[in-house]
């Protein structure tokens, strides 16, 4: 049945092969195989066997790679590395690639059924992991069914396995499929083609898009191209359809690991296909490459992420294990947070009821907003607050919200907010908060990124996931008039939820839900995104109860005294320790402007509460201090401490702050979206530690532990974690509160917990002698000199003792291992605020000086310098200089390429 | 070490002079060849070209070692001269040493023999390639690398090649003397502002990585070196510490660097028409030296040669300027 060297007049015909770029071309094989119909057709493959047998590797089994329309087997190249040690089959279905034209109409289950025939003539045995993208997915999917005893897992990208009639088949493709047409854009001409690859983001190569190209240059070539749109099954009549309606239903039954790699800017497979995949396959892993468009294999790195996968999966041994999925411990790595001290256990938002049903509290405060929507002041207390959260609570179960459901929250911090957010933590509702701090392009790729159930937002928001099409049922904060709600598609509202959930317990039927299992989901938050596109860590109960534990212990809350939450966010802690928070008068979403009187007004309210603000108010603060009164002056001078989170804060601002809270004890914290509060220190222990390599962040606070993961020369990670003093590396983390993972990012989630039992935080520092950690900026700006590693600050530190410097900020250029090292500097005389301008060479006795200084004090070279008017700062804390962003121009103009400004 | 005979080819230009004098230094036997005497104290001059079989032959007879510097260094004038003086002199001079029945030869190359155009942003010594360098010194300079590296271990030769890149110094004529000469007329452009970083080579460092080379033939023959100062500027910072050494007027002119290289482009066919007996005022290649990165990866080289370099860029342009002092510039501030 097998014949390997066709020959005869029909070979004639047939193209040689031609080389392709990045493919050693002694894995490219043609085969004669008997079809569907029993005709000999000539498949084109790409198999790594004799690439594995020359290297002596025994593989641990066959990735099966099916490409979709208009690709071939060329997409998946990436997959033979080393480090992946199967064998690779990718194949040119017939009629595409470099594969067979045979002129028949090849219906789904007839590419299902060749590509059987074909692996039966390869003798492949399993274990089999089926590899899919765009419509390869459903025709691999379709192979794993009728092979499901050689397959132990699955992975598909960009793809789609369920089309419901009409409406949901993508807009480019209703219309690629609409016959008249057809030809035209897919064989008449290469548009369909073409249009495919320019999806592609960053552009593609030349050579990559012309080995795209090659296999289709003729019309008679494409015809596969037009055949293959055609047999998308667009209504129930399709001849198609049936099978389609099969493999929908048998992808649920196949119980294989499952790897979900998606690239969400893609037209076609967007999001919606993720998650009706992800609603058949629950258990599967997922990463979504943000940035990546339809050809995820060619916009990102899906081949290490797959490495890494089938690694974690299937084993290290010889031969791929086959997994229970049905049992968590063969497959899900452990949490960090079980490896570290665990903190006392309490449900979160439970003080609440507790609060409400003792005498002594249910009448006083628990949430006093100072800045109302009316300006007025609003009080709740402990038992209405109790009472609003059961009743939301109640009223989101019954309209339909179910433990598990994911909820963005999209309300400023305020009394809705706090009700909105212990009422899902109490039923158990997952609730998303992504910071408006994001900007509309990044809150919309997380709101859309973390495929809500449901959206409870202000009329703003809803606004925007109207017009920005994101996912989700849609739930108002007030009721709105019936007009409104149908134009932002609005089902109900909070105030209509709680008014119900009132209404059950007047009937006698108040809320009645379990607490939630602590091990489940309970929130995610989305970082900063000033490292990338923003993540989601996923906190489940336990954590986010030891997350509010920790920040509780370190601040020594006094649940008598209270909190005010001068950056808006911190209200929500108040309920979770139970202590009454103060929201002082101030616009939330501008926490850099909270004046010193707003704060002293939040201050007396409760009497001597601990203070929170944003990093960005500080200055504001001290600057309106002379607006003060006596009374004020006496508020603040009663509170008993001072906390600060986001950045570090510098000690002589702390000092300043004393000056207006002389009583009161000044703390910095050093934590992350991923774990809030790592490591504190007061001004008394800024002052005692003095001068040093970095920001001084202090100690590790209860059930926390700090390590450091050793750098080689280029500034990776060597494998070795120490807690010796003066080693720099990369700052690693173990809490009770560190989150659980990052939301559909398997590769980041896996390489943040690349050291067993630590969370690898991206900073980099050293620990000193006296135990205290020091923050030296992030390893990914690390400088790796051929002279060895330096952080921005060493270089930065020491340019800024020469005396004209006011602020300066340090980047590299080329290679790890020899990179050169550039300063841009802010001067005293040509500072000005604003945005950053195009920096300029800095003056010659200028960049003398800063040589000097920099060689001497932190032993580097600097290769240039030059000033602006502004260093670019990050964008949510402003104090951080945007290093990155500093690379990015200095790589482009010292290459003799025209950067603009910064 | 000392005794041993020495042939430096080239003697009479900076860089060779500067090796032919470290090596007198150190007490070897020194012969140097080119056209005319290289007048070197203590160095004996053998006179002869380059392109003749018999006289490179002559010159060699009896030496342990050649250091081969001579070539056609300029970027203009006719390929065929390019590929007598670089591609023939190579050739004769592996045929000398084989003739003896072998020795050792430190090929002096140029990081340009691997340069295809585009920006070098920190790389390593990678291959000559005689097809796509740019320009006829280069193509030729990569061809008789090439030449010279597939003699290495064979009839008794060890050959290594080292690369050192833009080599400057006190008494340069070639690229400090123009430089400096354009700008004391006004004349020197700065093209794209020029930010693009270069890596350069002051003299003395050049002449030791080359000295270093001969020393460590038996751990290093077979392979290539770049060698530079491993302190890459940006091509302003060079050309203003060398006009400042000189006490001329820093570049004021700015040309977008697309410009220059199709100015260059147009000129270099000119001068191929009517040859001018000064170098054409800008080239296409010289457009794209000035105006793109070009600085290199120097830690294998270090670590291979067991070389450093002992003058810092800064300590360069003070014994430039202390030069210019004792010579001074017509013309100069």
């Amino acid at each position: 049945m097998v014949s390997t060297t066709p020959k005869g007049r029909r070979r004639a015909q047939i193209p040689e092969v031609p080389a392709m770029p990045g493919v050693d071309p002694r894995i490219s094989r043609t085969l004669e195989v008997r079809d569907h119909a029993g005709e000999m057709r000539r498949w084109h493959l790409l198999d790594s066997a004799p690439l594995l047998a020359e290297r002596g590797v025994t593989p641990r089994g066959t990735l099966l790679a099916v490409h979709g329309n208009p690709t071939y087997s060329f997409l998946y190249r990436s997959l033979v590395r080393e480090d992946i040690p199967w064998r690779v089959i990718a194949v040119d279905q017939l009629e595409m690639g470099w594969s067979e034209r045979t002129g028949v109409t090849r219906r789904l289950q007839d590419r299902i059924t060749d590509l059987s025939l074909l692996t039966d003539a390869l003798s492949l045995r399993g274990p089999v992991v089926t590899v899919g993208h765009d419509w390869g997915g459903i025709i691999s999917t379709g192979w794993a069914l009728d092979n499901r005893h050689d397959v132990v897992g699955m992975i598909l990208t960009n793809t789609g396995i369920h089309q419901e009639i009409g409406e949901s088949l993508p807009k480019a493709l209703q219309l690629a499929t609409t016959p008249a047409f057809l030809p035209a854009s897919t064989s008449l001409t290469d548009t369909f083609l073409r249009t495919t690859l320019s999806l592609s983001k960053p552009a593609l190569p030349a050579e990559v898009q012309d080995a795209y190209l090659a296999p289709y240059r003729s019309r008679a070539r494409r015809k596969g191209i037009e055949t293959f749109v055609a047999d998308i099954p667009a209504d129930a009549s399709h001849p198609s359809r049936a099978t389609l309606e099969r493999l929908a239903e048998g992808i649920r039954e196949l119980h294989v690991p499952t790897l979900f790699a998606w690239g969400p800017r893609d037209i076609t497979f967007s999001d919606r296909y993720l998650r009706d995949l992800l609603e058949r396959v629950p258990h599967a892993d997922v990463h979504r490459f943000e940035e990546a468009s339809h050809l995820v294999w060619e916009d990102a790195d899906v081949s290490t992420l797959v490495a890494g996968w089938l690694q974690d999966t299937f084993g290290t041994e010889d031969r791929a294990r086959r997994v229970d999925i049905a049992d968590p411990q063969q497959r899900s790595r452990r949490a960090v947070s079980t490896y570290a001290e665990q903190a006392p256990e309490r449900y979160v938002g439970e003080p609440i009821g507790r609060l409400a049903a003792d005498p002594a509290h249910a009448h006083r405060p628990a949430v006093v907003e100072l800045s109302g929507p009316d300006g007025e002041r609003r009080q709740i207390s402990w038992s209405l607050l109790n009472r609003r959260v059961e009743d939301i609570a109640a009223g989101m179960l019954a309209h339909g919200i179910r433990p598990g459901d994911r909820v963005s929250i999209l309300i400023t911090p305020g009394a809705d907010l706090t009700g909105v957010l212990y009422a899902c933590l109490r039923i158990g509702a997952v609730a998303v908060i992504a910071d408006a701090g994001l900007g509309t392009d990044g809150l919309t790729r997380a709101v859309i990124g973390s495929h809500p159930d449901w959206i409870i937002g202000i009329n703003r928001a809803l606004v925007g996931a109207r017009a920005l099409g994101w996912p989700g049922r849609r739930i108002s904060v007030a009721q709105l008039p019936t007009v409104d709600r149908t134009v932002l598609g609005v089902e109900t509202s909070v105030a209509q939820l709680a008014a119900s959930g009132s209404q059950m317990r007047d009937l006698g039927a108040p809320l009645d839900a379990p607490w939630p299992d602590p091990e489940v989901d309970a929130a995610i938050l989305f970082t900063s995104g000033s490292t990338g596109p923003a993540k989601g860590a996923v906190y489940t109960h336990r954590q986010m109860s030891a997350m509010f534990t920790a920040v509780g212990d370190t601040l020594q809350l006094d649940p008598e005294r209270g909190l005010v939450a001068g950056f808006a966010p911190f209200a929500l802690l108040g309920p979770a320790l139970g202590a009454p928070s103060v929201v002082p008068d101030m616009d939330i979403t501008r926490p850099g402007e909270l004046t010193a009187s707003a704060l002293a007004n939040a201050v007396d309210a409760l009497g001597s509460p601990a203070v929170f603000t944003a990093p960005a108010a500080l200055r504001n603060i001290l600057s309106t201090a002379s607006e003060l009164d006596d009374a004020g002056r006496a508020a603040l001078a009663r509170v008993p401490s001072f906390f600060s989170a986001g950045a570090p804060i510098a000690a002589h601002m702390l000092r300043e702050l004393r000056g207006l809270m002389p009583n009161a004890r000044a703390l910095t914290p050093y934590g992350m979206t991923e774990c809030l509060v790592a490591t504190a220190i007061d001004l008394e222990g800024i002052e005692d530690a003095g001068p040093g390599a970095g920001v001084c962040v202090g100690r590790p606070v209860s059930r926390v532990q700090v390590a450091i993961a050793a750098m080689d020369a280029e500034g990776e990670t060597t494998g070795e974690i120490t807690d010796r003093a003066d080693v720099t590396g990369e700052i690693l983390i173990r809490a009770p509160h560190v989150r659980d993972r990052y939301l559909m990012l398997y590769g980041t989630t896996r390489s943040a917990m690349r050291f067993e039992g630590w969370h690898a935080t991206g900073d980099v520092g050293h620990l000193d002698a006296d135990g205290r950690l020091w923050v030296e900026g992030r390893a990914a700006h690390v400088l790796a000199t051929a002279d060895g590693l330096f952080t921005p600050v060493q270089v930065e530190d020491a340019a800024e003792t020469v005396p004209t410097v006011r602020r300066a900020g340090a980047a590299v250029v080329g290679p790890r291992g020899t990179q050169q090292v550039v300063v841009i500097l802010e001067t005293e005389d040509g500072y000005r605020p604003g945005a950053p301008g195009r920096p300029r060479p800095a003056e010659t006795s200028l960049q003398e000086a800063v040589r000097r200084a920099v060689r001497e004090r932190a032993g580097v070279e600097v290769t240039a310098v030059f000033t602006t008017r502004a260093l670019p700062t990050d964008i949510r804390h402003n104090s951080k200089i945007d290093r990155a962003a500093l690379s990015r121009w200095s790589e482009q103009t010292l290459r003799g390429e025209r950067a603009e400004a910064l | 070490m000392s005794g041993r005979r020495i042939l430096v080819t080239g003697a009479s230009g900076m860089l060779g002079g500067a090796v032919a004098t470290a090596l007198r230094d150190r007490g070897e036997e020194v012969r140097a060849f080119q056209r005319r005497p290289a007048g070197i104290d203590g160095v004996t001059d053998v006179n002869g070209s380059l392109t003749s079989a018999e006289d490179v032959r002559r010159a060699a007879d009896g030496c342990d070692a050649v250091i081969h510097l001579a070539a056609k260094v300029s970027i203009s004038g006719p390929e065929s001269e390019y590929r007598d003086i670089n591609i023939g002199g190579t050739r004769n001079v592996v045929g000398a040493l084989r003739a003896q029945g072998g020795g050792q030869l430190v090929n002096v190359s140029s990081p340009s023999v691997a340069h295809l155009g585009t920006a070098i942003v920190g790389l390593g010594a990678t291959p000559a390639d005689p097809e796509h360098a740019r320009g006829p010194y280069a193509r030729t300079k990569a061809a008789a690398e090439l030449l010279a590296m597939e003699a290495d271990g064979r009839d008794g030769l060890l050959v290594t090649s080292i690369r050192p890149h833009v080599v400057w110094g006190p008494g340069d004529t070639q690229l400090v003397g123009r430089i400096v000469d354009r700008a004391r007329s006004g004349r020197l452009p700065l093209l794209d502002d020029g930010m693009a970083l270069i890596d350069t080579t002051y003299v003395t460092n050049a002449a030791d990585a080359i000295v270093a080379a001969l020393d460590r033939i038996e751990d290093v023959h077979g392979e290539s070196f770049v060698v530079t100062n491993g302190e890459p500027r940006t091509v302003r910072d060079v050309f203003n510490g060398w006009c400042d050494a000189a006490g001329v007027p820093r570049p004021r002119i700015k040309v977008p660097g697309s410009v220059a290289r199709a100015a260059g482009r147009v000129v270099e066919r000119l001068w191929e028409i009517r040859p001018g007996a000064d170098e054409p005022p800008m080239t296409e290649f010289l457009a794209e030296q000035m105006s793109t990165a070009h600085w290199f990866d120097q830690r294998r080289t270090r670590e291979r040669l067991q070389w450093s370099p002992a003058v810092s860029i800064d300590e360069g342009f003070e014994r430039l300027a202390d030069w210019y002092r004792a010579h001074p510039v017509v013309g100069a501030q």
